[in-house]
């Protein structure tokens, strides 16, 4: 009898299995869900009623607009971090890097609401207690909280990745600061700024829980509404989602990442 | 006579409490073509980066046309790099990375107006401008139809040559290279050299040329700089360098060398390996001399004909000569020459005079400021070592107590008295074994001197140098024990201390 061969391919089927119940199966399901009716026929009715409703189309712009406004709050506050720790000798910085990420360790829910309950009691104060109706503000505070590690991390490694010797050949050939800093240093760090870009805006799309708990429920992004569908009209969820994953599948084409093979898409310390 | 482009005056760097460079001076003439030679570590990297503006010294001062440049940042200096590992811009390409230098530059420009008054403009280049610079610096690097390429896309050589192009492009009053030729292959390299002399010679660029490899700094070089340990060992044409070196370190760095301890006989005449031979060097009668004979400079004869005579140990072909080792007595002589010999063969040697290079040794002893501890053992060079301490005062001798008790039958306490430690250089021992000596530390230096070695073992703590001979092998960097006999550390009272008991 021939011995079973255990071979390297062996190894895959774990994940083919987990591919097929939980990627492949799924995802064909939302598209069977999201283009029929109630009786299961085949209909393009979601489809229509989707791109027919004003207040459809316009959650998803207002979802857009509060990712956008994250994402360049994000890269504001985490480019200079990310610079200055990649260029400094320290030898600690380590330690500086990981009081950025730390947050990300600490559950996430307990984070949104001890970022909420200190809302609160900042709006107690007469001179603040326009927080209380803050909604949106309050939404983009809480995720560019949540999300900035995830900003810091892949420009703080790009960074790293550039040599030294480049700063000090740029400054030999004439080069001042601001210029090394525009012709060197930003075109150099581009793809740690498209991976960040990536990690943040995407998320901060369907990232729900954060618009529900600090925006009073006022705040409603695309991700709540799949959500809320799934509760009553599968056939719209789906729909939906589909509609999501497209605009989450052009972006990422636009900014690059399924060109380079060496992204630094997902790295950690 | 010509004019000094950069000038050093007394730079000295620390990186932290390392001492790189030591009280530096030296300059540099416009328009030569001038190389830092020295092993790693020897400071003549950072020499070059001080120049460039990198790394500021800590003091001292670097002069440009006579003007200190001392702080003055890179940018603002008339000076271009050609880095070790190119450092060349990833993502712009050939034509960007050639005119980068270029588009930061602003010249002044001389207009007439309406009325006829001149007045001045500082402006940018024009493309056009910019352009045909760029063109022209890849024809000197011989890289016509290159703008377009990626940086990434091109060998080694090429990378070399657009980064020599990318300083050059800005017609720098001094272009400083620091080993540029170190990741090339043997072939490339040579080429580069004799293209990089060339280059020298058209652009009338003053070139500070950055090298461990000293055939490379004989071949390029108006003037070598001989580095070791942060301090200039010998500043001279290459011809000077290799044929009357300062001291035996050079003499051992550049090219093959035979070093032999003599002793001065007379007028032109010294002795070693146990024979009288003339010389031209002239030193006082009976002083202690290092010899330094070039093994193409040991001439084989018939044995009755030769001054020395000895057996053919080794013969090794090596392309254009034969290195032949001949076993003189107890000293091995090292001779190149075109005719080969049988090993075994009974030869004779000669030296003509030219050939015999006296230099007054740099180590005739150790010498250390030590302290007395209150065991009677005494510390010096990092270390603690047992130690007669009755040489101080003549006829003394110890007490039950461990007291000095002098002839006169006076006690004295030697605790922390400064003492004058000497020990001989054939007095010192090393050993693999961890603390069976007064201290450890590495072997920095190993000069092989015909019939036994010179070695520098240097502690870690204060780095402190032992020096001695020793007949035994060693590796560099070997951690060692130093071991000296009790009766050959030498003690003196330091001048001051004797006053004080006076």
């Amino acid at each position: 009898m021939k011995a079973p061969r255990f071979t390297r391919k062996t190894l895959c089927i774990p994940y083919a299995v987990f591919l097929i119940f939980f990627v492949i199966i799924p995802m064909c399901v939302i598209l069977f869900y999201a283009f029929t009716d109630k009786e299961m026929h085949f209909s393009f009715s979601n489809f229509l009623r989707f791109f027919s409703d004003p207040t459809k189309l316009s959650t998803i712009v207002y979802s857009i607009v509060i990712s956008l406004i994250t994402t360049v709050i994000c890269l504001l506050i985490a480019y200079p971090v990310a610079l200055i720790l990649a260029r400094s000798k320290l030898k600690k910085k380590f330690v500086i890097l990981m009081l950025f990420v730390l947050p990300m360790w600490i559950n996430f829910v307990l984070r949104i609401n001890a970022i909420r309950e200190f809302f609160n009691l900042l709006s107690q104060a007469e001179a603040l207690s326009w927080l209380e109706n803050a909604n949106i503000f309050k939404t983009v505070v809480g995720m560019v909280y949540d999300f900035l590690p995830f900003m810091i991390l892949p420009l703080y490694t790009t960074m790293l990745k550039i040599d030294d010797s480049l700063y000090e050949a740029s400054a030999d050939l004439g080069a001042n600061a601001v210029t090394t800093f525009f012709r060197i240093t930003l075109p150099l760090s581009v793809p740690g700024i498209m991976s960040g870009v990536t990690m943040v805006f995407l998320p901060s799309m369907t990232n729900y829980v954060v618009s529900d708990m600090l925006g009073n429920a006022k705040v409603t992004i695309i991700g709540k509404f799949i959500y809320e569908y799934f509760g009553s009209d599968w056939h719209m969820g789906s729909m939906v989602a589909l509609v999501l994953l497209i605009i989450v599948f052009v972006s990422t084409i636009l900014s690059g990442g399924f060109k380079s093979e060496e992204n630094v898409r997902g790295t950690n310390l | 006579m010509a004019e000094h482009i950069i000038e050093l005056k007394g730079v000295t760097k620390y990186f932290g409490e390392d001492l790189i460079i030591d009280n530096m001076s030296f300059f540099v003439n416009k328009g030569e073509f001038i190389t830092f030679l020295g092993p790693s570590g020897c400071g003549k990297t950072t020499t070059l980066r001080m120049i460039a503006g990198f790394d500021l010294p800590s003091s001292g001062q670097i002069l440009l046309h006579g003007e200190d440049i001392s702080s003055l940042p890179p940018n603002k200096r008339p000076i271009n790099t050609v880095f070790q590992r190119y450092a060349l811009f990833p993502h712009l390409n050939v034509y960007e990375n050639i005119a980068f230098g270029l588009k930061c530059k602003r010249v002044i420009n001389t207009y007439r107006n309406a009325k006829g008054e001149e007045y001045t403009k500082r402006e940018r280049l024009t493309k056009k401008e910019i352009a045909a610079k760029v063109k022209k610096a890849l024809e000197i690097v011989d890289l016509e139809g290159f703008e377009k390429r990626s940086i990434s896309t091109l060998s080694g050589g090429q990378q070399q040559r657009v980064a020599i192009a990318r300083a050059i492009v800005n017609e720098p009053e001094i272009l400083l290279l620091d080993e540029p030729l170190g990741a090339l292959d043997l072939k490339m390299r040579k080429e580069m050299q004799i293209e990089l002399k060339k280059m020298h010679d058209r652009l009338g660029i003053t070139f500070i040329y950055v090298t461990h490899d000293q055939e490379e700094a004989l071949t390029m070089s108006d003037t070598i700089v001989v580095m070791s340990d942060g301090v200039v060992q010998q500043i001279g044409t290459p011809t000077k360098i290799y044929n009357e070196p300062a001291n035996t370190f050079v003499a051992d760095f550049i090219g093959e060398s035979n070093i032999f301890t003599g002793t001065v006989v007379g007028k032109h005449r010294v002795r070693f390996c146990g024979k009288t031979f003339e010389c031209v060097d002239d030193f006082e009668q009976n002083e202690l001399v290092d010899v330094v004979v070039r093994p193409e400079d040991v001439k084989m004869c018939a044995p009755s004909e030769g001054t020395l005579k000895g057996e053919v140990i080794s013969v090794v072909f090596k392309g254009i000569h034969y290195e032949i080792t001949v076993q003189v007595g107890k000293y091995e002589v090292v001779i190149q020459s075109t005719e080969s010999r049988q090993v075994g063969e009974t030869i004779g040697l000669s030296v003509a005079p030219d050939g015999i290079h006296l230099m007054k040794p740099k180590y005739t002893t150790n010498v250390f400021d030590g302290v007395i501890t209150k065991h009677n053992t005494v510390r010096f060079g990092d270390g603690e070592w047992e130690c007669d301490v009755t040489q101080l005062y003549p006829e003394s001798h110890l007490d039950e107590e461990e007291y000095l008790i002098t002839k006169e039958g006076e006690k004295i306490d030697l605790t922390d008295t400064e003492v004058r430690v000497e020990v001989g250089l054939n007095d010192i021992t090393i050993s693999d074994e961890a603390d069976v000596g007064g201290v450890m530390g590495h072997i920095i230096s190993i000069i092989y001197k015909g019939d036994h070695y010179r070695l520098i073992v240097r502690t870690e703590e204060n780095e402190e140098d032992y020096v001695f001979a020793t007949e035994d092998l060693w590796n560099e960097e070997d951690y060692v024990s130093v071991i000296i006999p009790k009766d050959k550390i030498l003690l003196s009272l330091k001048p001051k201390a004797k006053e004080d008991e006076a």
